[in-house]
């Protein structure tokens, strides 16, 4: 099990690794640069004073050894001026040169400014997640009870009327995206046409004190969509275990339906969706941030889209390397959480 | 002229569509008629479920088909602005109608004056055209890579597999970001994209047949030219177009162009949805390969290849054909995502996701121009799982 651990802990870096890079030469392109000088010196920046701009800043390096800089492997860039003034990654503006240090990158706890925020990079991203993580909080504990009723309700009798209108519910919710699901529920709910005006269609103001009426739509947007899949795999997995040999014996004994479901099917039939609703994380992140992006909630993923649409790069690499390891470690646990709950399986 | 009600408002939008009742009827007749002798396809009009996907999916492809080809249903010019029409509520009157424009809006009219129907009707042919084409290339990736790597095993599956994970670990939103930004199209990195992702048909033909006619040479190498030729030149047209990184195939011989957006959305769908292909794929195949006829076809010395397009890949088409379905509805949310964010298709395109995210502004004072293309992309998702769960359902009795 710990040998286990390890390989998939070393896997998991390598991963990590590979895709900053992607991430991090593909926002690292001559285009993207020029854009990026042109937004920091001014607009009307000629060819050569991009360049010098650039390799004033340490843009022009190889990419490896940015990459190097950016991990906190390679000494950080500096740069002597005509005036003899010198400037660094490492060096904050107005600190003294001679202080500063040689290595600076994630490795030191350096994660960078970001470009559009002006703010460093660690404390956006936490903040964000702070807000996010609320967010996906309230979304698992409307979404985990309900699918798993759903799913046991509709898998418990098969083919009865109870699982076909069931099935057919979570079948519309798995075919409707968070953004067809909140554009209608907004237009439903929030706006002055329809009339109902129940709840909010923005939830800016839940950042502060989040409420039923401005955070109820988000939640439920993100929580319909993945709803439906999870609904769906629990009644698969208890329609089998309610054909088992052991449920039969357990009817034949004369034990009554209800404590052949709760006492006898429940738990075994709890295995399956363990690991599927461990592997909706990679996809509650892609919800979160269209949902984000509609109600105007400044989290992490409104973040990404504003980080991505600007090139800003660094705060783009410290996301693509918090969601990577979301992803990554949500994997991890299904895999051991799974051999906890099924005794039946052995890592080898 | 009065605006018209809501009731006038359905009955002349199920006018506006007869030229696809038609259709599907006629569809539906003969497929019920001849059910018996059409496999598959056939067993799929014994399950109500099924019945109604199919209809769903084929309601939105004869749209596509006829608002497309022959410019039917669509009451207006999808792009075409009418002044005095901005924002007004579904049913108002053309302002200043002539003979032979329609009078009505019938569904409102949208923040740039635009008909909101003709929009969601122009939408149609967007997704019909790019998800099941996008779909099946993610198909021939996937299958191309994931038979060898289930059935060989050894470090081709471990690198792989490793390659992945790796585009799977990568949050959609973020990679699609990253590909379509227009900087990074300036660069041609989606074109060499293309140009790889695209290859991965005629290496799948060209073994398929290979593997097939190897011992019938005189009939494998004319079959190899023709096809192999013609996939050929059809690549090449594909990827080269005038005034994009790659321009190999000189103007008479290009067949056509692909819009610079359409080629970037396809590549990027393409590419997030093949290593899924590639993992199923690969999981069938291993189930697969411990099969008595995979022994059988080794021990009589079939090639490696031929057990795998020929023995191994006729007998998981049930669950591949299942997911085919499910994964045109998956694709057909993507597209809708990155026409959510503005990305790839140009901003006045007709396509539902753009029309929602240009509908979301205003929402909640005229939710009208974001709610038919909401509610026209659920219902093709929609058909396309209900019609995924009639044809599990029908090849599981077998």
């Amino acid at each position: 099990m710990g040998l286990f651990i390890l390989r998939r802990v070393g896997v998991m870096i390598l991963t990590a690794l590979c895709l900053t890079f992607i991430v991090f030469s593909l926002t690292n392109l001559y285009p993207n640069l020029e854009k990026l000088a042109k937004t920091e010196g001014n607009f009307r920046m000629s060819d050569e004073a991009v360049t010098s701009w650039l390799t004033k800043n340490g843009h022009l390096d190889p990419l490896p050894i940015k990459f190097g800089q950016w991990i906190g492997v390679v000494p950080g860039w500096t740069n002597t001026d005509e005036d003899g003034k010198i400037t660094g990654r490492c060096i904050e503006r107005g600190a003294d040169p001679a202080e500063a240090a040689t290595y600076c990158g994630i490795l030191q706890g350096h994660w960078g400014n970001s470009s559009v925020f002006k703010e460093p990079v660690a404390d956006i991203i936490a903040t964000r997640l702070g807000h996010t993580g609320f967010l996906m909080l309230c979304v698992m504990l409307v979404m985990v009870p309900g699918a798993l009723i759903i799913g046991v309700l509709a898998g418990m009798r098969e083919g009865s009327r109870t699982d076909r209108s069931l099935s057919t519910v979570s079948i519309l919710s798995t075919a409707t995206p968070e953004y067809v699901s909140g554009v209608i529920l907004i237009a439903l709910f929030a706006s002055s046409a329809v009339g109902l005006k129940w709840f909010k269609g923005t939830a800016t103001s839940a950042m502060e004190s989040a409420n039923f009426e401005n955070f109820f739509l988000p939640v439920i947007t993100i929580a319909l969509y993945g709803m439906g899949y999870i609904a769906r795999m629990t009644r698969a997995s208890m329609t089998e275990v309610m054909t088992s040999q052991y449920i039969r014996t357990a009817r034949l004994k004369g034990v009554s339906f209800p404590n052949i479901v709760l006492k006898h099917a429940l738990r075994n039939a709890l295995i399956a969706p363990f690991t599927v609703i461990m592997l909706q994380f990679p996809w509650l992140l892609n919800g979160v941030v269209i949902v984000e992006t509609l109600f105007n909630y400044k989290g992490f993923g409104w973040t990404l889209v504003q980080a991505a649409g600007n090139n800003d790069i660094e705060l783009l690499l410290a996301i693509s390397v918090v969601s990577v390891v979301v992803v990554l470690l949500t994997q991890l646990i299904s895999d051991i959480g799974y051999v906890f709950l099924n005794p039946r399986i052995r890592i080898s | 002229m009065e605006p018209l009600s809501w009731g006038d408002i359905i009955v002349r939008v199920l006018i506006q569509f007869t030229p696809v009742w038609i259709a599907l009827i006629a569809t539906f007749a003969l497929s019920i008629t001849f059910k018996r002798r059409l496999g598959l396809y056939g067993k799929l009009f014994d399950s109500p479920i099924g019945m109604i996907g199919f209809a769903l999916v084929m309601f939105w492809v004869f749209t596509a088909l006829f608002n497309g080809m022959f410019d039917m249903i669509a009451t207006h010019d999808p792009l075409g602005q009418v002044s005095g029409m901005k924002n007004k509520v579904p049913g108002t009157p053309l302002r200043g109608a002539e003979d032979g424009d329609y009078a009505y809006y019938l569904f409102g009219g949208d923040n740039l004056a635009r008909d909101v129907f003709s929009r969601m009707v122009a939408g149609s042919v967007v997704v019909v055209q790019v998800a099941p084409l996008a779909t099946l290339f993610a198909f021939m990736v996937g299958i191309t890579l994931g038979l060898p790597a289930g059935y060989y095993g050894g470090m081709l599956d471990t690198v792989l597999s490793f390659l992945s994970n790796l585009i799977l670990a990568f949050p959609v939103i973020l990679l699609f970001y990253l590909l379509v930004t227009p900087e990074i199209v300036d660069t041609g990195i989606p074109n060499y994209m293309a140009m790889v992702l695209f290859i991965f048909p005629i290496v799948f033909t060209a073994v398929l047949f290979n593997s097939r006619y190897y011992t019938q040479p005189h009939i494998r190498t004319p079959l190899l030219i023709v096809v192999l030729g013609g996939m050929s030149w059809i690549y090449l047209s594909l990827i080269s177009a005038s005034g994009s990184v790659i321009n190999v195939l000189p103007g008479p011989l290009d067949l056509f162009d692909i819009p610079g957006g359409v080629l970037v959305v396809f590549v990027s769908v393409v590419f997030v949805n093949s290593p899924t292909v590639y993992r199923i794929v690969r999981g069938l195949a291993l189930d697969v390969k411990t099969r008595d006829y995979v022994a059988a076809a080794q021990t009589r010395g079939e090639g490696p290849w031929y057990i795998m397009l020929w023995e191994i890949l006729p007998n998981v088409r049930g669950p591949l054909i299942v997911d085919f379905c499910l994964r045109i509805g998956y694709t057909t949310i993507l597209l809708g995502t990155l026409g959510f964010f503005g990305l790839g298709l140009p901003p006045e395109s007709p396509d539902w996701g753009s029309t929602i995210n240009d509908g979301r502004k205003l929402l909640s004072v005229y939710p009208h121009p974001a709610l038919p293309p909401a509610f026209a992309l659920m219902s093709l998702v929609l058909g396309l799982n209900l019609l995924a769960d009639g044809l599990r359902e029908e090849s599981l009795r077998d």
